[in-house]
Formats: C-alpha cells, sequence, structure tokens
C-alpha cells in the first residue's frame, strides 16, 4: 500500500513570492526520507506541496507537477480532498482534536467523513491504528477519556495513530519531534522505523542527529539570502550526506559550520 | 437595586400572579381589593407567555443568520470587500437605538401586510435586528481562537472544508457560542420600546406570534405603571409592576445561569 512520489520541476509560490525554486526529487516507496536545513529554507513549505496541505494558505499556488506512483496529484480534475486521504500528515505540534475522545480521534478520518462503520469494525481499526501507533498499551483502559489528556508524546503518537486509520500510502511528517522530550521523541524514533516497514514515510527535521538515525535518504534544502526561494541542494543516501556529500553547502551544514 | 426589587416586588408574586392574566380586570376590582385589604387579583401569565414566545422567536431567526454570518466571516471570506461591509454593518448594527428597530419592523411589516400589523412575529423581528450582531460578533471571536492546527487536522484526513466546519470547528467553539447566544437572549429580553410599536399591549393571554396583539414583561410593567388599572388606586398596579421587575430579573439571571451551565457542558474535556 506504499507508493513511491517523484517530483518534477517544481516551484512552490506564497502569492507572487516564489518559495521553493525547481525541486527534482524521486522518493521511494517503503523508506524513509529527511528533509533537513535552515530555517526558512521551505523544507516544511515543500513538504505541505506534497499532499496539497500548501493550497488551503491563501494566495498559495504551486507550479510543476507531483507524481504518486506516476499519478499527477496536480493533475485537472485532482479533487486536493481525496489526495489528502491518501497521503497523511504529522504537524509539529501535536493536534489531537479536543472534543473527541482518544477512540474517536483515531476514529475522525472515518467519521468525519460520515462513512459508516460497524462497531466492532471500529474497535478493530481503533486497536489497529494505536497498536501501529505504540500506543495501544498506554491508553487502551482509557480510550474514552478526552485525547487532550494525553502527554505530549502521547498526543503526538495519537495524531500518528489518527493518521494511519484512513491507510494512507505515504506518511509526511512536518518536524513531529520538536515539540517534545528526549525519551517521546525516542518512541516517535522507533515508531518511524517501524512505520516504513507499510509505508512511505518523509520527515522534516530540525535535528540532523535524527535525520541520521531514522532516514534512510535525506535531502538538504537552502536558501541563498532572505527574500530568495529555497533549493534543493543535495539529495543522496543518509550514509553518503553525512559523511561524503557533494556540495559544499551541505558539508558546511552538516558539520555544523552554519545553521 | 436587587434590594429594591425584591422589597417590592416579594409580595406581589404568588402562584396566582404567574398563572392568571389581566383579563376582566377592570379598575372596580382593583379599587375593592384596596378598600378591603384584600390580595391583588390579575397577574402576568400573559406577559410571561409573551415575553417567552417573542424571545424564542427572535432566538429562532437569529441564531442560523447570525451563525452563518460569523461562518462566512472568519472560514471563506479571506478579508475581501464583502466581508469588511459585513462587519461595518454589523457594527453600525449594534449601536441601533432598540426602538428604531421596533420602529424598521413595524413599517416594514406594515408595507407588507399593511398598516398597522402588530403581532408577536413583528415584535421577535425587531428583537432578532437587535440580536443578530450581537449573535455575529460573539460566535466570531468564539472561532476565530479555534486553533488553525485543528482545522489542518482534519484537511490532512481528508476531511472537506464545510464538514471540518459543521463537525471540528463547531464543536469546538460550541460552548462559547452557546453562551455568547444566551446573553444575546438576555439583552433582548428586557427591551420595552421595540414591543410597544410592534406588539401592542393586550390584557389577555395570545398564545400565537402570528395573530393578535402581545405583552412582554417590560410593556407590562410600563402599562401597569404609566396607566393603572384603576386611576384612583394605583398601588395594585404598582405592585404588580414591581412583581414583574423581580419576575424579569429572575429571568435573565436563570438565562445567565443557563449559559454558564452550557458553556461547562460543551466545553472540551481536559480530564484524565
Amino acid at each position: 500500500m506504499s507508493k513511491r512520489i517523484d517530483v518534477k520541476d517544481l516551484n512552490v509560490y506564497y502569492g507572487d513570492f516564489l518559495a521553493v525554486e525547481n525541486v527534482n526529487i524521486n522518493i521511494e516507496a517503503k523508506s524513509v526520507t529527511a528533509f533537513i536545513g535552515p530555517s526558512g529554507c521551505g523544507k516544511s513549505t515543500f513538504l505541505r506541496t506534497l499532499n496539497r496541505m500548501h493550497e488551503v494558505l491563501p494566495g498559495a499556488r504551486v507550479e510543476g507537477e507531483v507524481l504518486l506512483d506516476g499519478e499527477n496529484l496536480y493533475g485537472p480534475g485532482v479533487d486536493p480532498v481525496t489526495v489528502r486521504s491518501h497521503i497523511g500528515m504529522v504537524f509539529q505540534r501535536p493536534n489531537p482534536f479536543p472534543t473527541m475522545s482518544i477512540r474517536d480521534n483515531v476514529l475522525a478520518g472515518v467519521k468525519l467523513n460520515n462513512k459508516r462503520i460497524s462497531k466492532s469494525d471500529a474497535d478493530d481499526l481503533v486497536e489497529r491504528s494505536l497498536t501501529g501507533a505504540n500506543l495501544w498499551k498506554e491508553v487502551r483502559d482509557r480510550l474514552d477519556k478526552p485525547g487532550s489528556g494525553l502527554s505530549g508524546g502521547q498526543q503526538q503518537r495519537l495524531c500518528i495513530a489518527r493518521a494511519i486509520a484512513v491507510s494512507p500510502e505515504v506518511i509526511l511528517m512536518d518536524e513531529p519531534c520538536s515539540a517534545l522530550d528526549p525519551i517521546s521523541t525516542l518512541a516517535i524514533e522507533d515508531l518511524i522505523e517501524e512505520l516504513k516497514s507499510d509505508y512511505t514515510v518523509v520527515i522534516v527535521t530540525h535535528n540532523m542527529q535524527q535525520a541520521a538515525r531514522v532516514s534512510d535518504k535525506t535531502a538538504f534544502f537552502n536558501i541563498a539570502g532572505t527574500g530568495k526561494p529555497g533549493r534543493l541542494i543535495e539529495y543522496a543516501d543518509t550514509p553518503v550526506i553525512f559523511s561524503n556529500p557533494a556540495q559544499k553547502a551541505t558539508e558546511d551544514y552538516v558539520s555544523g559550520r552554519f545553521g | 437595586m436587587i434590594f429594591t426589587v425584591l422589597s417590592k416586588g416579594l409580595a406581589g408574586l404568588s402562584p396566582d400572579f404567574l398563572f392568571t392574566s389581566m383579563g376582566g380586570m377592570t379598575g372596580a376590582v382593583d379599587n375593592a381589593s384596596a378598600e378591603s385589604g384584600g390580595p391583588v387579583l390579575g397577574g402576568a401569565y400573559h406577559g410571561i407567555v409573551g415575553t417567552l414566545l417573542i424571545t424564542l422567536w427572535a432566538t429562532i431567526i437569529s441564531v442560523p443568520i447570525g451563525l452563518l454570518t460569523a461562518v462566512y466571516l472568519v472560514e471563506y471570506s479571506n478579508g475581501g470587500p464583502l466581508s469588511r461591509a459585513i462587519t461595518f454593518f454589523v457594527d453600525v448594527m449594534t449601536g441601533i437605538p432598540s426602538i428604531v428597530a421596533g420602529l424598521f419592523a413595524a413599517a416594514f411589516f406594515g408595507l407588507v401586510f399593511g398598516p398597522g400589523v402588530r403581532t408577536g412575529f413583528v415584535a421577535a423581528v425587531a428583537l432578532s435586528v437587535l440580536m443578530i450582531p450581537v449573535v455575529v460578533r460573539s460566535t466570531e471571536e468564539m472561532l476565530k481562537i479555534v486553533p488553525n492546527e485543528l482545522r489542518e487536522a482534519s484537511y490532512a484526513l481528508g476531511v472537506r472544508k464545510w464538514r471540518t466546519i459543521l463537525k471540528v470547528v463547531v464543536p469546538t467553539a460550541i460552548s462559547g457560542i452557546a453562551s455568547g447566544v444566551t446573553l444575546a437572549i438576555a439583552r433582548v429580553i428586557g427591551e420595552t420600546a421595540p414591543l410597544l410599536v410592534t406588539a401592542g399591549f393586550v390584557n389577555t393571554i395570545n398564545m400565537n406570534v402570528f395573530a393578535g396583539w402581545m405583552t412582554t414583561l417590560p410593556t407590562y410593567i410600563y402599562r401597569q405603571l404609566m396607566s393603572p388599572t384603576s386611576p384612583t388606586n394605583t398601588d395594585p398596579s404598582t405592585q404588580r409592576a414591581w412583581a414583574a421587575a423581580l419576575l424579569l430579573i429572575i429571568m435573565v439571571m436563570l438565562l445567565n445561569l443557563g449559559a454558564r451551565l452550557i458553556a461547562r457542558i460543551f466545553a472540551p474535556k481536559t480530564g484524565r
């Protein structure tokens, strides 16, 4: 159920401002790809174009192609809502729905779309998704309690469970650990390792050690200066990026000389 | 103020007062009870019924309009010219003197159904003119404080925008919206002027908001004070007015308590 993503000549705009320029990248199925780079270089913006979340902001638009197993997400007649149900997303800050219980949060993708689901199927899905997010053991006794009562790390795993409950092909993670403590971060990283066997995972991170730990391939984004568009500088296997990068900028960044 | 109303109003507040109207009450009856020192007859039942029905209809009219306007302003408009115009007119409407709202409703229904049409419904329209801006304003504020992350989380699950608003945004803000609506009701329930020109005044019970004049508690108070049932013995009428005033305060207080209760019931639960 996981699919590969090929991006061709993608330009991302906020209104007239070109935020990310000319990205070409091939993301393998069933792998973890990390995007690294300094703040404001457009890696989160680029990530959001992969499930058409970018365009919910007023004035935001995209030129170029994003192919999900050969199918252009920006082709004519493609409904962004359908795209988003195939490509899940986890955000920087854990954002469970405060009005819903843990169980309802996991079922949100089903229930909010008014799909009918029998109780036993729902129970099954909740257990499967929460187990998949390594959260089942911690919350199985309090599924009817509100999701906002969990700790930050648990909330983030709840959000991951919510994302995998709609059985997407790809999971995008936008700095999923930046609001979490080291223990919770470790739990999420272990989880990413497991998710890899079923999904294509793309993760944006500020933490280079994290990128080195979890990812198979790493893409380095950089920006020439404020007001200039962000660019994909280098994309290669993670060990290559961190030990033997081809570009000077990449080497400077991963060795901590700037950023 | 509460002390004055309590001390003067408690005497007149009795089951009789709550469940009888002023039907058949004449100056002679008041004169008799004043001379004999017996209990004051007649009550405000018709006023209670009128107040509740007219406010109910005003709520039925203004809540959907106000809610949808606020949803449009916050979720769909993106600060375009139309939204700025709406915001401007809502602000203007907030400042409309209530009698003007009454005159508007009276004139509007006069144009459509012929002059002199006064029913509870006309009054409800007048009150909704006063209520809508309050509902729009409070709902708008409540929708604005719903974190954008929740909308994005919902979009990212492949949920459509209108469904996101209906199932995520509004439920998250519902406690604030509900208490805002209740406060809007409390704001219009005590209106007097617009009701005099739209609903008229009667002494008998009228349960139909679409036909016939209706009395509400504020107009009842006004009438009892300004033209007492018995011109020579005003005490019984004064007593009724105070009792009605006390009743009105109690109703507003209950509404406010209700608003708090609603806010608490609907509030997002944070407990473990």
